[in-house]
């Protein structure tokens, strides 16, 4: 194999070189080839391709004129009903159609005609240097002494030194405005609605939910009580949304030994019912496409996927936490109500986020 | 003191008499003829239909679902399942599925006659308690609930997967949650409370009927909404017309900047 190589490079002076595998690189400097030779367009050789091209042009032009027309007709043409706003939308779709032909035609139009019809000779220009003459930069070098001895830049101290102070305060008020991305929330992130004894009730009737109104692949999206109530004033609307973007939780209900859980989660679900934060832990999107058989929870952001029976652990895809799980249970009426809050914050990741 | 005067005097009348004894007949002999005209089962269903499905079910389905209905590897049980189940999966062709493959059952040309396929139903709903078929009152509310309250539902509990206007969607591995477009009330309705497949169940403790009808309701209006803002590409959102734009409208952009950079003939 070595001899060969060396055989193939004692043949041709122009390999630069032999790689392993066989290929080798051709000395890549070659001549310039100068301008492709020029080629008599069809419209110079016959008068009859150089008057089809005149009147294709006039044709483009006449377009772009029905175009403008057809717009103008479509303006006052497409009566606009209220009732009906697919009027409004043919009104606009017709206008914007004329408009765009009016347009296209007179560009198209010039294109084609400088292509086939304006004179046709290839020219090359060289560019020219990036350094200036020396006359230039001698004139711009007098330029700036004139400046500073009108202004007496150099010679007047304290207002050059005052315009230093003035030019390095600048940028501070910029600084000072980061402080709006505070003050830290506290606790906020932390803590949800849910608390010992909040019953699990329907998003969004607020009606609450027996532990028998489950069956085996039912799913319920559920809110804490109270907040449906929230919702119906608008001083607190605002509080309503913020706390159902932590507080939203998936019940579902599975079948007998289907659940894995730990030994300290084992009393948190009840008969075979458990409630998981809707809230993704890769940027919180709401995840809530469950599939009855696989007993798997897709996020339909980024396709990340819960193991639900497996305490919601990260099958697929970038989240990094399982879901939070909420410990529930009944109260004396038969009705599901949390044990507690979440035992961790729910959602994405953020800066004081322990783990 | 008047009303119990009333009472004691009405009861005396000999006409009251007569009353009782008609009432007694009409109750006795209403409640003979119900129970004489025995070949209803309490499902709703003829005996004749239970029977004639089971030859039916011993023919088409035993293979998967177990000469019993009570399943195999290749088939879950069937015994409590109810009719709405069979109705749903054999009128929309997705069972008999013994020759389908891929992720999950399809839409295909329906193998049996409406009839036997009322008689699987009632076979199917003789063996355990499951859910029926929609009543006539409650099909009656579907055409005539509230949208905007249905619409509200369905975007909680069903647009995650099957798109907030009904186009569908993906799931994992290849399934889908279907496009309801053309699903008639009845089988949204039994898809609900059956939970086909990978779909939750929405039983009626869960969702009310009520809150079904509305959904239906909803479901049926959204259809014939003109789309106000142009195509609308399936209604699958920004994927697809996002592919359309990089596609068809950066194709176009392309082929013009080549003809504007190209010679003349």
């Amino acid at each position: 194999m070595a001899e060969k190589k060396k055989g193939a490079v004692a043949k041709t002076e122009e390999l630069e070189h032999v790689y392993d595998s066989g290929l080798v690189k051709v000395n890549e400097k070659f001549a310039d080839p100068g301008i492709e030779p020029h080629r008599v367009r069809m419209t110079d050789k016959s008068p009859a391709h150089e008057k089809a091209a005149a009147r294709q042009v006039a044709g483009l032009f006449f377009i772009s004129m029905a175009g403008s027309v057809f717009s103008i007709w479509a303006y006052f043409g497409i009566k606009i009903f209220t009732a009906d706003l697919t009027t409004l939308r043919d009104n606009n779709l017709f206008l914007g159609l004329g408009i765009a032909l009016g347009l296209l035609g007179i560009g198209i139009g010039a294109v084609h005609w400088a292509k086939t019809l304006m004179p046709d000779a290839e020219v090359s220009e060289d560019r020219h240097l990036t350094r200036g003459s020396e006359e230039t930069r001698a004139a711009a070098v007098e330029i700036i002494k004139l400046a500073d001895q009108e202004s007496g830049f150099t010679r007047r101290k304290l207002i050059r030194r005052s315009l230093y102070g003035a030019l390095a305060l600048f940028p501070i008020p910029g600084l000072v405005l980061f402080r709006d991305l505070g003050p830290n929330p506290s606790d906020k992130l932390k803590h949800t609605m849910w608390g010992a004894g909040v019953r699990l009730v329907h998003d969004p009737s607020g009606l609450p939910i027996k532990a028998s109104d489950l069956e085996v692949g039912s799913v319920v999206h559920v809110i804490p009580e109270g907040l449906a109530e929230l919702g119906k004033d608008d001083a607190t609307y605002d509080k309503m949304i913020e706390e159902k973007s932590k507080a939203a939780v998936l019940l579902v209900k599975v079948d007998d030994g289907e659940l894995i859980e730990t030994p300290e989660r084992a009393s948190w679900s009840y008969q075979n019912i458990v409630a998981y934060s809707k809230i993704c832990t890769h940027v919180g999107c709401p995840v809530a496409l469950y599939e009855q058989v696989t007993h798997h929870l897709l996020c339909p952001c980024h396709q990340s996927t819960f193991d639900l029976t497996d305490g919601c652990k990260v099958v697929f895809g970038p989240a990094s936490r399982p879901l939070p799980q909420l410990p529930i249970e009944v109260d004396s009426e038969g009705y599901l109500v949390a044990q507690s809050d979440f035992h961790e914050p729910v959602g994405p990741s953020f800066w004081d986020r322990k783990a | 003191m008047a009303f119990a005067k009333k009472l004691k005097n009405t009861r005396r009348s000999p006409w009251s008499f007569i009353a009782v004894i008609v009432a007694g007949l009409i109750v006795t002999g209403s409640g003979y003829s119900v129970a004489t005209a025995a070949p209803t089962t309490d499902t709703g269903y003829t005996q004749q239909q239970v029977d004639s499905g089971r030859k039916l079910f011993l023919a088409n389905c035993a293979s998967c679902h177990g000469a019993k209905a009570e399943g195999t590897d290749a088939g879950p049980t069937l015994i409590g399942v109810g009719a709405a189940a069979v109705l749903f999966q054999v009128e929309t062709g997705r069972m008999p599925g013994a020759m389908s493959s891929g992720p999950q059952l399809q839409v295909k040309p329906v193998q049996f006659k409406q009839e036997d396929i009322d008689s699987l139903a009632a076979y199917v709903a003789s063996l355990g308690d499951g859910p029926a078929a929609p009543t006539k009152e409650f099909l009656d509310a579907a055409n005539n609930g509230d949208p905007t309250r249905g619409g509200q539902i369905f975007r909680i509990n069903c647009a995650m997967c099957h798109n907030a206007v009904g186009a569908g969607g993906a799931l994992t591995q290849g399934k889908y949650a279907p496009a309801l477009n053309h699903t008639s009330p009845e089988h949204i309705y039994e898809a609900m409370v059956t939970g086909p497949q990978n779909m939750p169940v929405f039983n009626n403790e869960t969702l009310s009927l009520q809150d079904k009808a509305d959904l239906i309701t909803y479901l049926q209006q959204v259809r014939s909404n003109p789309s106000i803002g142009g195509f609308d590409l399936g209604n699958l959102g920004p994927v697809a017309e996002g592919l359309f734009a990089w596609i068809f409208v950066l194709g176009a952009l392309v082929l013009i900047t080549m003809w504007l950079g190209a010679k003349s003939n």
